[in-house]
């Protein structure tokens, strides 16, 4: 009896601490699941202004709370993604979008990539055909073909020892 | 000789971008607001919360708002550049109080002192989101037509003062 008490007891604990962690695995504030899943899918894609290398889903701060609850109230009224990141572009600047828009700008930044690369696409072309030009079939001198020949005498002598 | 030359005018490039590039202030993200009027607001007063301000009151004079909180310590070390602002009676120094409590806000004001012409409640920060305000404090100087000329990110200092804002004001108000 003692025993069958005990393992009931244990099997009270283990409900009771699955249902406590199912409990905290529940979103907060979870009134529409279909629109918290497009504020947390848009929320990965904009910067958190307090600390900068955390997007706006990831954020504790205060501002991020702020600016998702500001966020959820404008999908709300229906705004569509574009009119959301427009709505903090206007206020934040383009900080706040982790993929910058195409602006003159920032060309630099977009087109940086694409000049390296071309640039070293150039500089191996030149090394190839400099490389191919010094190593290209040319007959050998007299004095290098004697050293050759000294040098392919002496292997096998070396192999003795 | 172009052997020497070519990574040294590389690495000259390397230093120049990094001197620049770890000389910037990353926490200072310029405003997109500046030139733009100013964000519209109808907010109560702290020390009169039945009476309403808007940035139309404010129209016809350079004015500066300054974002401010009970709970922000960078607020206290640019408190004493504010007060010698409003002794100045330079410019009007108009409070934005930011997710603040009310009774909090005025004992701040009573212990410090109290440099604003008047403060403005914000108390779910929905005007700050507006203003684009991310650090408190933050310092905006606005002109007669009510638009943004200026912004001030972080507490304001004696130079900061007197080598921006003032020139900024003094051109505005002319």
């Amino acid at each position: 009896m003692k025993r069958v008490k005990r393992w009931m007891g244990a099997v009270a604990c283990a409900v009771w601490f699955c249902s406590a962690a199912l409990a905290k695995e529940a979103p907060p504030l979870a009134e529409d699941p279909v629109l918290e899943q497009r504020l947390a899918r848009l929320a990965e894609e904009l910067r958190c202004l307090v600390c900068q290398n955390e997007s706006l889903a990831e954020s504790r701060a205060e501002l991020a709370n702020d600016l998702r609850r500001e966020v959820r109230e404008l999908m709300r009224q229906g705004k569509s993604d574009r009119e959301v990141v427009d709505f903090l572009v206007q206020r934040y600047g383009d900080f706040v979008l982790y993929r910058p828009p195409l602006k003159s700008k920032t060309l630099l930044l977009w087109g940086g990539p694409f000049i390296l690369l071309a640039v070293g696409v150039v500089v191996m072309g030149v090394y190839l055909r400099r490389r191919g030009s010094r190593t290209a079939d040319r007959d050998l001198s007299e004095h290098e073909r004697q050293r050759a020949e000294a040098l392919l005498a002496e292997t096998p002598g070396e192999e003795k020892t | 000789m172009t052997r020497y030359l070519v990574p040294l005018g590389l690495f000259a490039v390397l230093v120049g971008f990094l001197f620049v590039g770890l000389g910037l202030n990353p926490r200072e993200v310029p405003s997109p607001l500046i030139d733009k009027p100013a964000p519209a607001f109808s907010l109560p007063q702290l020390h009169r919360p039945d009476q309403s301000l808007t940035q139309n009151d404010l129209r016809g004079r350079v004015w500066l708002l300054n974002v401010w909180a009970s709970w922000c310590v960078s607020c206290r070390q640019e408190h004493p550049v504010l007060m010698d602002l409003a002794r100045a009676g330079l410019v009007p120094v108009y409070g934005l109080n930011y997710k603040d409590r009310r009774e909090d806000a005025l004992a701040w004001l009573q212990e410090f002192g109290d440099p604003y012409a008047a403060s403005l409640m914000d108390a779910d920060g929905r005007i700050g989101i507006d203003y684009g305000v991310y650090g408190v404090p933050e310092t905006f100087v606005i002109d007669k037509a009510g638009v943004i000329r200026y912004k001030h990110i972080g507490p304001l200092t004696v130079e900061g003062v007197r080598q921006k804002i003032l020139p900024v004001i003094k051109e505005l108000q002319r």
